[in-house]
């Protein structure tokens, strides 16, 4: 019988411990799958956040180092300057880039460091049980923001990939969605792109990607995906932000 | 080899290379601006060297967790509030077991404080002011040379416990010029291999590092390993020097530079026959507790002098456990005293006890 699908061999057989229809399973995958592809298992590092995806390294098979919250890009940092010809990349959430990790995350644009970042979006603090972000939309619940984000006690979101594409260093951005095949498909490209990108030494290239969290938004996968579509993104709009690469057509 | 004249600050930065450091990564405050400035200038000229100027002491010290990470041997250094920031970094660098270096040039405090030359970051340097069970190597030079020869040591020890080790200087001694024998560059391909390194999976089966250990078995079993690392280095790597302590009724206790300055008041008391000499810890952290409690035996009087509130002053006292009289002199804030001046308060007590 022929095999059409499988585990990526990036990946290791260990069950991922997300929540049912949360993202980051389905954003993991997609990185193994790019990185098989580009065959650079053996040449890429990886330094997963504080956060969900903190055990990302019980789960790619490839070398990870671990950062505290917030330090992913200055871990990073050091890794590639140490390692230029190596890939490096951070896996980060939306409190961990866009809160106690602005000044890395700016800076290490700002410098071109030429790494990735896979930022995923969910709007939550998961990890500690779906506290108020700073991707949190004006008038969403959280646990720290009970009756709803109001722009007057709490300030609003922060558009944190739109600050960074205004960075001089950095020269790919792009947000994607893990909501639909089709988005799937499109965050799959942006992956590679970005990876591509760094090979080629164009400096900092991120891609953020809005991730469902049902069990912090109190609300099933199929209407968490919908969520995205219908109130995520006009916050957050889907596309190409930024590209330095001279590309004619977009990742896709 | 010929004595070079250099500033402290740039002793440390050249002994740094010597030692095969090719990255740095800090952040200016004074009074240890000259580090950074000496790595920005010398680094891209030696072989694959890379300076940063990050944009802040936390964000410096997480370079050089992965710097580390990735096998090279990394610096950073700073001054009192500086430190403070480096602190996360420095309990993660203790838990992933990292090798790095940490320079403090300490200056007056708490809060900003003053960029004076004070010694008040000893509980901080030798306690661990970041959180969790850790203990780091703490050196403390009292001249130029042992600046020189202790940074460059630092990067072999870190290597060899996979443990960062601070350089806890203050402003004198960063600032002051003197005559320094450098000691011998090592070739980067005699640096000892790194098989616990992130490099990508080439050849091998991939790794990771990491602090998180949710199973508290697990964590426990984590805090075990790391303590039995810290009892080798506290059986192997405690240093100190003794001065005139054969015949001495009175030991003076003192540490980096306030040793320097006793030592000149020891000496010319000495020329009036009062019967003083010094103990001084080289290693913080390792602290010489046996050093201390075997001149117990012998000498009953005992003046430490700091130039803080009485840090050091606690470690003594273990150290004595009850066994000898302690009398603390202190100077805060970033004084200076002259070894006349001290001199005139160690032989006050020495005659108030009746020594002489």
């Amino acid at each position: 019988m022929k095999k059409v699908f499988g585990r990526p061999k990036s990946l290791k057989a260990t069950p991922f411990h997300y929540c049912p229809g949360c993202g980051h399973s389905i954003i993991h995958r997609l990185i193994g799958e790019v990185i098989d592809e580009m065959n650079l298992q053996e040449k890429i590092i990886g330094v997963p956040p504080a956060g969900c995806a903190v055990l990302a390294y019980n789960y790619f098979d490839i070398d990870m180092g671990e950062a505290s919250h917030g330090r992913a890009a200055a871990v990073a940092t050091g890794f590639k300057r140490v390692l230029p010809d190596r890939i490096v990349f951070t896996y980060q959430g939306d409190g961990d880039m866009a809160a106690i990790g602005t000044a890395e995350s700016i800076h290490a644009a700002a410098r071109g460091e030429n790494i990735t970042t896979i930022f995923v979006n969910n709007g939550v603090y998961g990890m500690t049980g779906g506290q108020m972000a700073p991707t949190t939309i004006l008038g969403q619940n959280t646990t720290t923001s009970p009756r709803g984000r109001k722009e007057k006690t709490e300030g609003f979101p922060i558009n944190l990939s739109e600050m960074l594409a205004i960075a001089r260093g950095s020269s790919y951005i792009e947000r994607t969605a893990v909501n639909t095949p089709a988005n799937i498909l499109k965050t799959k490209k942006a992956i590679a792109k970005a990876f591509r990108l760094q090979m080629q030494g164009y400096g900092f290239t991120l891609v953020e990607i809005l991730s469902a969290c049902p069990t912090n938004w109190k609300m099933d996968p199929v209407k968490s995906s919908k969520w995205i579509d219908e109130v995520m993104t006009s916050h957050f709009p889907l596309g190409v932000l930024k590209d330095n690469s001279g590309d004619k057509k977009d990742a896709h | 080899m010929p004595k070079v004249l250099m500033r402290g600050n740039h002793v440390v930065g050249e002994a740094a290379i010597r030692a095969g450091c090719r990255y740095y990564f800090g952040y200016p405050i004074t009074p240890q601006n000259e580090i950074p400035e000496y790595m920005s200038e010398k680094l891209p000229e030696a072989e694959g060297g890379v300076f940063i100027q990050a944009e802040s002491e936390i964000a410096s010290v997480h370079m050089v967790i992965g710097a580390s990470m990735a096998g090279g041997r990394v610096m950073t250094s700073s001054s009192g509030p500086g430190i403070s920031l480096k602190q996360e970094g420095i309990s993660f660098l203790c838990a992933l077991e990292l090798p790095a270096v940490i320079v403090n040039m300490s200056r007056g405090g708490p809060g900003l404080g003053n960029i004076a030359p004070s010694q008040s970051d000893y509980f901080q340097a030798t306690r661990g002011g970041g959180h969790g069970d850790y203990r780091t190597i703490v050196f403390g030079p009292n001249s130029c040379q042992e600046l020189a020869d202790l940074t460059y040591e630092g990067f072999n020890l870190a290597d060899k416990y996979r443990t960062p080790v601070l350089v806890l200087g203050d402003g004198m001694l960063g600032q002051m010029m003197e005559p320094v024998e450098l000691p011998q560059e090592i070739p980067l391909k005699k640096l000892p291999a790194k098989d616990w390194a992130l490099t990508g999976a080439k050849g091998r089966a991939s790794r990771f590092i990491r602090s998180l250990i949710l199973d508290p078995i697990k964590e426990e079993e984590h805090n075990w390993k790391l303590m039995r690392k810290y009892e080798k280095i506290t059986r192997e790597e405690v240093r100190w020097e003794t001065y005139f302590a054969d015949d001495a009724k009175m030991m003076v206790i003192a540490f980096g530079i306030a040793a320097r300055i006793a030592k000149g008041a020891i000496k010319r008391l000495r020329e009036e026959g009062v019967k003083v000499g010094l103990l001084r810890p080289i290693t913080l952290w390792p602290f010489p507790f046996k050093a201390i409690k075997e001149i117990s035996k012998k000498v009953k009087h005992f003046f430490v002098f700091e130039m803080n509130m009485g840090q050091m002053l606690e470690d003594v006292k273990l150290g004595l456990e009850g066994n000898g009289e302690v009398h603390f002199y202190g100077r805060p804030g970033g004084v200076i005293l002259t070894p006349l001046e001290i001199a005139r308060v160690i032989s006050s007590q020495y005659y108030q006890k009746r020594l002489g």
